[in-house]
């Protein structure tokens, strides 16, 4: 029979996504959302206890022998039955992780509860973007490319400027472009190769090496500057590393202050929940929201990685 | 039948005098099982306050053939009526019919072995009539198991428990911590919840709190009431009013089971260590009595790392306490960090910080955001002195909204927005 709590988890099963607070474990994360979903399904009005007819024997007072006993029928309700007794309704949820961000990490992270999780299978097959903001310094570097690292060089920065920052990150990209190309598993001379290139299919399918299929400086101050990236496939180390490699490149050392994930396939910033929206309330809104978007924007089965352009691509089987 | 028997048997074997007779019934549906099911319907119908049994002479002929053909039933009796046992159900109409069905099986079980006669069971009617003394010596299987991991087999026809769940205990709960659920289930309402539940209504502790109570402590119940008295009167003796006594007993309930002598200790422990008059320790316990009731190595290990790590003097650490006692028993790693950021990042000296000491008691999340978003806005100004101070204490208690309206003077909107920034 569907109770209250069951209808309300009916309409939290879904994909959503959560802004991840640096400094804290994914699995913290997850394991708060959870919680605060299991509050809110268990909060429902539960249903009224059933009732069953029982003979009860009423008081007599004076001494009768056994079979004399007056019994009269009365409706009790079935305590067995009752909340106290029974446990809460829903006393564990399955909540799915997206792609993982590591503990000094921020930014958009995906869940899925319940049947959401088959969704996020297709999720992590799809060949799917995410955008990160890398925040770098010059001058240091560090055995873990993060700032709180132990620092193992020190270096001079003063010679940079944008235009050799801009320089580096072109080669970065184009060494990144070729290997995009290699990946694709096509003869780069067939007509296959052109009409994939058109489309912008080209592309890594399932488990390769980080690519990074767009790269720019939003921001240069030295001995601060800020990356906008957009990649296939990464680790929050590798991308650190990257920061590492470009101070390298400019003949310096570089460490990476922050990883910030802006996007991850179609779910951006704007979509994310921040700490105070984690109740279970704000959690259906967000999957309705997120639902009737995707109904609304076109679907396709492989969303194409290569445009920077914010074309919002769904994999098909999230509209379930 | 007989596995699922034994393999639950681990807890409270001694439930019910019933389970000698429901033994029984498991090991004769060994013999005889197609009548079993049958039968079993109909004896469930009648519950066990049901003195009035009509059932016919055929039920009772069929039960002196079954007694005869199991051994084993016949042994369990034997032993099991000899065992002590804790009756819950106090009608004494089952009290009195429980004993005779062992004096026919002991006669019984010296008739010769018959051979399994299915044709003579099938030939007696269920609608034959029955003389009324053999229709009160039938007796009905209970259909409750006699051992299970759960209450909720029990809570129907148990008093006590009933009464329990009714008053708001969680039985769900409780069941899960060892050996409690059969603690409570061998209790009686009437000669021992109820005396302790008017000695608490006398100490002054709200009723609907009764509930709480008894699930965060079920061993008030068994703790003897010259003991419970003895230690609230020696919490009036320490000059502590009735109602603190009460919300003190309401909120740690757990001091009801612990003897003077080690309140006593624990009450001196405090005073001495912190070195605080006698009003203000009894101030720091009404306000968190847990204090009575946990081990004192965590508080020690707190007031080393206040005074060593942290910096704190000993009046700091004095006050401190009196104003949040809950950094005593407060996690150390959390402790350090949010001191950490609030002494190097946010650069407040030791003497704000211990003025308002409710910064320690805070997320450590909180409090980073707050700042960093302050720290945007320009206005991390946390100097007494200056203009435009922003004091330690309602940059942490207030709620979102009322930071961001008040201190902050931006919309909670922009706070988010900032808040995915960081």
């Amino acid at each position: 029979m569907a109770t209250p709590a069951i209808r309300m988890f009916r309409k939290i099963e879904g994909l959503f996504c959560v802004y991840k607070p640096a400094g804290i474990h994914w699995k913290l994360v997850r394991g708060s959302i959870e919680t605060s979903l299991l509050k809110g399904l268990n909060a429902t009005p539960s249903q009224p206890l059933p009732t069953e007819v029982r003979f009860l024997a009423l008081p007599v007072s004076e001494a009768e022998a056994p079979k004399g006993l007056i019994l009269s029928a009365a409706s009790v309700p079935v305590l067995s039955k009752h909340p106290l007794v029974t446990g809460p309704e829903f006393q564990n949820l399955k909540v799915g992780v997206g792609h993982r961000l590591d503990a000094s990490s921020s930014g958009v992270l995906v869940l899925a509860v319940g049947n959401g999780n088959k969704a996020l299978n297709n999720f992590d097959n799809a060949r799917v973007t995410r955008d990160y903001t890398l925040e770098g310094e010059f001058g240091t570097a560090t055995d873990d490319f993060s700032h709180t690292g132990r620092i193992v060089e020190r270096s001079t920065y003063g010679h940079i400027t944008k235009d050799k920052l801009e320089r580096v990150l072109a080669m970065l990209q184009g060494a990144n472009q070729k290997a995009l190309l290699l990946y694709s598993n096509v003869d780069m001379r067939s007509q296959e190769a052109y009409e994939m290139a058109v489309q912008g299919l080209l592309g890594p399918d399932g488990k390769s090496l980080p690519i990074l299929t767009g790269l720019r400086c939003i921001h240069f101050e030295p001995p601060n500057f800020t990356l906008e990236v957009q990649c296939i496939n990464e680790t929050q180390k590798y991308l650190r590393k990257v920061v590492h490699e470009i101070g390298l490149e400019l003949r310096s050392t570089a460490v990476c202050r922050g990883v910030r994930r802006t996007r991850d396939g179609p779910f951006t910033l704007q979509d994310a929940l921040t700490r105070d929206h984690w109740a279970a309330s704000d959690v259906i809104q967000a999957i309705g929201k997120k639902r009737s978007s995707k109904k609304k924007s076109k679907t396709q089965t492989k969303d194409s990685p290569l445009q920077p352009s914010e074309e919002s691509t769904t994999v098909n089987q999230i509209n379930q | 039948m007989a596995s699922y028997c034994t393999q639950l048997c681990l807890q409270g074997r001694n439930l019910l005098r019933s389970k000698a007779v429901a033994r029984t019934w498991q090991y004769n549906t060994q013999v005889r099982h197609c009548i079993t099911r049958g039968s079993s319907k109909i004896l469930n119908d009648c519950s066990i306050n049901n003195g009035n049994h009509t059932t016919t002479q055929t039920r009772q002929r069929w039960k002196q053939q079954m007694f005869c053909y199991s051994d084993l039933a016949t042994k369990h009796l034997a032993t099991e009526a000899l065992e002590n046992k804790n009756v819950e159900e106090t009608s004494t109409a089952d009290v009195g019919a429980y004993e005779s069905p062992l004096l026919p099986i002991r006669d019984a079980v010296s008739v010769p072995d018959m051979p399994l006669d299915l044709d003579a069971a099938a030939e007696v009617s269920a609608l034959e009539l029955i003389s009324e003394e053999e229709a009160v010596s039938i007796r009905v299987p209970s259909d409750i198991p006699p051992a299970s991991i759960s209450l909720k087999d029990y809570v129907d026809k148990s008093e006590t428990l009933s009464k329990l769940v009714q008053l708001g205990v969680d039985l769900w709960k409780l069941e899960q911590r060892p050996n409690v659920g059969s603690m409570l289930l061998k209790l009686d309402f009437n000669t021992d919840v109820a005396p302790r539940l008017l000695f608490l209504k006398d100490i002054g502790v709200d009723e609907a709190r009764f509930g709480h109570i008894i699930t965060q402590n079920p061993f008030v119940l068994t703790e003897s009431l010259e003991n419970l008295h003895s230690r609230v009167n020696f919490l009036k003796s320490q000059k502590f009013s009735p109602e603190i006594v009460a919300s003190m007993v309401s909120r740690a309930p757990y001091i009801l089971n612990f003897t003077v002598q080690r309140l006593d200790n624990r009450m001196g422990f405090y005073q001495q260590q912190l070195k605080l008059s006698a009003s203000n320790t009894r101030h720091i316990l009404a306000r968190l009595p847990r204090l009575l009731c946990g081990s004192l190595e965590p508080v020690k290990e707190n007031l080393k790392v206040c005074e060593m790590e942290l910096g704190f003097k000993e009046n700091e650490i004095q006050h401190i306490v009196i104003t949040v006692p809950k950094v005593l028993i407060a996690n150390k790693r959390k402790l350090t960090q949010i001191f950490d950021f609030v002494h190097n990042t946010m650069k407040v000296p030791h003497d704000l910080i211990a003025k308002f000491p409710q910064v320690l008691n805070c997320r450590f999340m909180r409090i980073r955001e707050r700042h960093q978003f302050l720290e945007y806005l320009g206005k991390a100004q946390y100097n007494p002195d200056l203009p435009n101070y922003i004091s330690l204490e309602r940059l942490v208690i207030m709620p979102n909204d009322i930071f961001c309206t008040e201190l902050a003077l931006a919309k909670s909107a922009d706070f988010s927005l900032f808040q995915k920034t960081l």
